[in-house]
């Protein structure tokens, strides 16, 4: 078989297992553990006066309660705050349990550790803590008139706040633009909350060897080593001495990039203290309130173009919702303000965020991160323009894209790594024009006229987004080569089914020369890899695959150097084809990748028939030179780590046709299509499963998923009977096609594709229900409940 | 998510489950298809110290058709009346809200009569219990009773079924001839419960004039809203008969309350839009009869 796989559709090899029930999720772990379940708050705002298990203590298989005043001094302190930030003044975390306060619908409060979880649950239910309530802050507009307080100490409810500025060529700054230009519109707009909502929720399994000293822990992670670092450091251990490993991951999609979770630290603690291993399995009832949320977003937009649509001053100023914490910092509000300007030119631009507290679960990136908000802005204001002026969308685009011969291009604004947003490649207006013609954009009109003679309502839309990918700092990949002829690839980050096992041994067995089948890959098992950034920010192919590539490359001038020896070849000369290092053109002279791996160790006890035909290769050694040379080391392996100057710039443009029911409100997406350019593609049938995992949650996003939180700070719908996942019946079939411009910032010429195909959705859909109903839109999800009330409210 | 303590029963006779649950009384609870029953007590919104496991008595798991309608037992699963053809024959309607009924295998598992006792207002088989007349029939040692339909639905997730006792079948009456059924309803995801529901029966003389026409809403009240619309639409042929007019009067009725899914005036608009369609399809149905 060839094994040129870079590029090819190969199938994933990790399908087979998981589809069979074969995956080793959290839940699957830890036969015989004790189990933890917490008391969590049932009030969003509250102060705790006392916390009574008097109840619960003589609960037969009761193993231990556990509250603050329990935890030992590292571990009551407040959670580490991962990513500070000048503008964050006012960052918050919680402390693992509950202090005094409690600030939001689902904190914890107390862990029961008991025989089962059955038991801890009856446990948890006999305990009665005594609140005091406090008023709650729901929603960014009541945290920004600030009549209460989330955080006593944080005026205003105002955690952070950022302004930045790109001045016109003519040095004019956005405001100034806006007010010279000819055209000006203001508006608001509105993104509600959503969530990553994995089928797997969060869940942590600890082993205390006493022997040992040592520390395993399982848990469901997007990044095994800092969990890692975490840990140690939160329970004062050697960092040697704790192992993390994320086993099979049941989907992220942001919520499992946060670390540590307050359980991840507490449940470790407990196995160590119990001497007995503990595991906890959060259910979807915990997930809803008490991981992390995203999207809030209310924009407040000013906008001044001029007769062909260009945008000479954008405006934006923006509240985000961050609920109750900040543990992750203020990254999502610095991604919607900086990847706002998506694929245009604007001729000055002026953003500014606020982002507030309020009583309800943190938030953290969810897939997109910011971007399908700032997506929404942007592509909302190109609609705005287009009508304003009576000009098709896609030629107000056109009028502002940034061109092809424009690359590298610096927007002027400083990106989510503290680095340049700098564009690496790209072809926007190749890209609309694929689109366009997928759709059929410039046929619509007749299609929409033929329906409407019916009585039918379509509509058609469009948006177009750039997404900074693969951030650094870096990822590792370390390749072995064993005397069975076997590639042990693995790298830190983690794999939460996007078939890095495939992905990744395509990259090995095209750098090798070696079939699919010998290649294994592991990621995220500080065992095997101790230092790695996580699975997250489309940074996966691009930070580990280029990782690997590279780590491959030293492995193969090894073995060429080796082969090059015992066949008495030049190097140059050489070739590694299936699996064999043979001289070019005489492809009968050959020694087995198997057997160079012998000989790159010179101790060779004849475990095996490779080992013993090694030995005619042996030669007769110098006994003027060590076995092992200066600057070498035994083994066929090699280690190597990618750390990128900054982030590569994938992009992308959808669009949809809908059908709204003019009488019961019910809106149908009838196409789906996408344009995607993600540079060179290392599996096309994974990167088209990317796009559509993402379409299917942007669908859920636009049309479907709300937090829906009363003004207690209750959340109303946390069960998925009413909060609204699309099943495959409302996702629609979404055609794809790529286009490829590589990016030159890395060895293989890749960008990330994660999160692309959520980013766009709701602008876009928003954008084609508009054309249906000839309403606007500037609230995003949308229901049939709620277009019925536009209907009813339109003039 | 997991339930609290229970003691289960899993009796192997008609007889001993109503010993059982007369036994329990109101501590007591009956576990047939499981599919409200088991979220309930995994969200810990139920708490019967006792449950008691029916999946063994066969004799409830029967379908059949009898003069004066479809009877079906405790144990019958959706699925199994959704396909027997002769229920079909016999009443339409009842296939006609099963293939709304949730998914396919939810309806797998799930039980006709157990969706009756549940009671939800947003379900369907309790207004196509209503809008047919039918009945359920409750058990205890020694004793059965036929609640009609009409007495049978209290309040949400309410009925007359009484602590002890186990409701062994329900009786879905056929139609006189040239009577017409649909079912219509619109769901914010394909199989959730319905927003808006609406099932309509329009009967016909011999010259094809409405006789009497009702429809059955969920989702709109506490329980299943039944609305006599025969006036409302006119003694009229069906192809003239004023639909319109009977949708009004739907919407003048029924009360529906505003939830995270969709606010009460929708509900309203929607359901006398459902209503209309169902009315117009019965009608049609009842003249190709």
């Amino acid at each position: 078989m060839t094994t040129k796989l870079f590029g090819e559709p190969v199938r994933r090899r990790e399908d087979p297992r998981l589809l069979t029930g074969q995956g080793r999720y959290l839940d699957d772990l830890g036969e015989g553990a004790f189990e933890a379940a917490f008391v969590r708050s049932p009030h969003a705002h509250a102060r705790i006066r006392d916390i009574d298990v008097s109840a619960a203590i003589d609960v037969d298989g009761l193993v231990a309660i556990y509250t603050w005043e329990d935890l030992p001094p590292l571990l009551a302190e407040p959670l580490p705050l991962l990513i500070p930030h000048p503008a964050l003044t006012h960052g918050r975390t919680a402390t693992p349990l509950a202090r005094d306060v409690v600030r939001h619908v689902g904190e914890p409060v107390v862990m029961v550790v008991a025989r089962d979880r059955y038991l801890a649950e009856d446990v948890c239910a006999l305990i009665t803590v005594d609140y005091e309530l406090l008023k709650p802050v729901v929603g960014v507009e009541e945290a920004a008139q600030s009549a209460h307080l989330v955080h006593a100490d944080v005026p205003g409810n105002v955690g952070a706040h950022l302004v930045q500025e790109v001045r016109s060529a003519a040095g004019l700054g956005a405001r100034e633009a806006i007010e010279a230009a000819p055209h000006t519109l203001a508006f608001r707009l509105d993104i509600e909350r959503s969530a990553s909502m994995p089928l797997e929720g969060r869940g942590v399994c600890a082993r205390w060897d006493a022997d040992d000293r040592s520390l395993r822990v399982y848990t469901s992670t997007q990044t095994s080593t800092s969990v890692r670092m975490a840990i140690a450091a939160k329970l004062g251990l050697p960092l040697p001495k704790v192992e993390v490993i994320a086993p099979d991951v049941g989907g992220g999609f942001g919520v499992k990039i946060v670390h540590p979770w307050p359980e991840e630290v507490l449940v470790p603690w407990a196995a160590i203290l119990l001497g007995h291993e503990v595991k906890w399995t959060e259910d979807r009832r915990e997930h809803f309130v008490s991981s992390a949320h995203e999207r809030a977003q209310t924009q407040f937009v000013r906008v001044g173009f001029d007769d062909a649509g260009r945008v000479l001053g954008l405006d934006v100023t923006i509240l985000h919702d961050h609920g109750a914490y900040t543990p992750y910092g203020i990254i999502v509000p610095i991604i919607t303000s900086t990847q706002l300007p998506g694929p245009y030119k604007l001729g000055a631009y002026r953003v500014e965020f606020s982002s507030v507290y309020t009583n309800t679960v943190q938030v953290t990136p969810y897939r997109g991160a910011g971007r399908p908000q700032a997506v929404f802005c942007m592509e909302r204001t190109m609609d705005r323009i287009a009508e304003h002026l009576g000009a098709d969308r896609t030629a107000v685009r056109e009028a502002n894209f940034i061109q092809p011969d424009e690359f590298p291009y610096d927007q002027g604004l400083i990106f989510q790594d503290g680095r340049p947003l700098i564009y690496d490649s790209g072809d926007y207006p190749g890209s609309l024009r694929m689109l366009k013609e997928l759709i059929g954009w410039d046929s619509f009109d007749r299609t929409k006229e033929l329906a409407a003679a019916e009585g039918r309502r379509i509509g058609i839309g469009v948006g177009c987004y750039v997404e900074g990918t693969g951030v650094g700092p870096y990822e590792g990949g370390h390749v072995q080569v064993t005397s069975d002829g076997r590639v042990h690839v693995s790298t830190g980050l983690t794999s939460q089914g996007q078939g890095h096992e495939t992905a990744f041994a395509q990259i090995a067995a095209s750098e090798l020369g070696v079939p699919l089948e010998r290649v294994s890959v592991v990621t995220g098992d500080t065992r095997r890899f101790g230092y790695a950034v996580g699975t997250f920010a489309s940074r996966a192919a691009v930070m580990s695959g280029n990782a690997i590539a590279l780590a491959c490359r030293k492995v193969r001038e090894k073995a060429l150097r080796i082969a090059a020896e015992a066949l008495e070849a030049d190097p140059g000369d050489l070739e590694i084809v299936d699996g064999e290092v043979r001289v070019v053109g005489s492809p009968g002279v050959a020694v087995p990748l198997a057997t160079v791996a012998v000989l790159s160790n010179p101790l060779r006890y004849a475990f095996d028939a490779e080992a013993g035909r090694a030995t005619q290769f042996a030669g007769t050694s110098s006994f003027d030179r060590p076995p092992v040379a200066e600057g070498e080391e035994p083994g066929l392996e090699g280690r190597d780590y990618y750390s990128p100057i900054r982030s590569t710039f994938a992009s992308g443009m959808h669009a949809a046709i809908v059908e709204t029911d003019p009488l019961t409100a019910e809106i149908r997406i009838l196409r789906y299509a996408v344009v995607h350019d993600c540079g060179n593609l290392i599996n096309p049938m994974i990167v088209e499963g990317q796009i559509h995992g993402g379409v299917a949650q942007g669908v859920g996003g636009a049309l479907y998923e709300r937090m829906a939180y009363d003004e207690h700070g209750q959340l109303l719908n946390a069960s998925f009977m009413d909060f609204l996942m699309p099943y495959a019946t409302e996702v629609p079939f979404v055609e794809t096609a790529h286009l490829q411009t590589p990016s030159p910032l890395n060895p293989l010429g890749i960008k990330g594709a994660g999160e692309a195909g959520v980013i766009p959705v709701s602008a876009v859909i928003a954008s084609a229900v508009e054309d249906a109903e000839g309403i606007r839109i500037s609230r995003m999800p949308i229901s049939p409940s709620e277009l019925f009330d536009l209907r009813r409210a339109a003039p | 998510m997991k339930p609290p303590p229970f003691d289960y029963h899993a009796p192997g006779s008609v007889a001993e489950a109503l010993e059982t649950l007369a036994e329990a009384g109101e501590h007591g609870k009956v576990l047939a298809g499981g599919q409200s029953l088991i979220p309930m007590l995994n969200m810990r919104l139920a708490a019967p110290g006792h449950i008691v496991d029916v999946n063994r008595l066969a004799e409830l798991a029967t379908v059949s058709v009898e003069s004066d309608g479809v009877r079906v037992g405790a144990l019958a699963r959706h699925a199994q009346v959704e396909r027997a053809e002769q229920v079909a024959a016999a009443q339409p309607l009842l296939r006609q809200a099963l293939r709304l009924v949730a998914h396919p295998v939810i309806r797998n598992r799930g039980t006709v009569v157990g969706s009756l006792v549940h009671a939800d207002p947003a379900a369907e088989l309790p207004a196509v219990l209503i809008l047919l007349g039918g009945s359920v029939r409750l058990a205890r040692p020694g004793a059965t009773r036929d609640v009609p339909a009409a007495g049978f639905f209290t309040g949400p997730l309410e009925s007359a079924l009484r602590p002890g006792e186990l409701a062994v079948s329900a009786l879905f009456p056929t139609l006189p001839p040239r009577s017409g059924t649909a079912f219509h309803e619109v769901s914010r995801r394909h199989g959730d419960y319905a927003v808006a529901g609406v099932a309509a029966l329009v009967r016909l003389d011999d010259d094809l004039r409405v006789v009497t026409a009702g429809v059955a809403c969920v989702s709109a009240g506490p329980v299943p809203v039944l609305v006599d619309v025969t006036e409302a639409c006119g003694h009229r042929p069906a192809a003239s008969a004023d639909w319109a007019s009977a949708a009004r009067a739907v919407r003048d009725r029924i009360e529906p309350e505003t939830d995270v899914h969709a606010s009460a005036d929708y509900r309203r608009h929607l359901t006398g839009t459902l209503a209309e369609r169902a009315l117009r399809d019965a009608a049609r149905a009842a003249s190709d009869e």
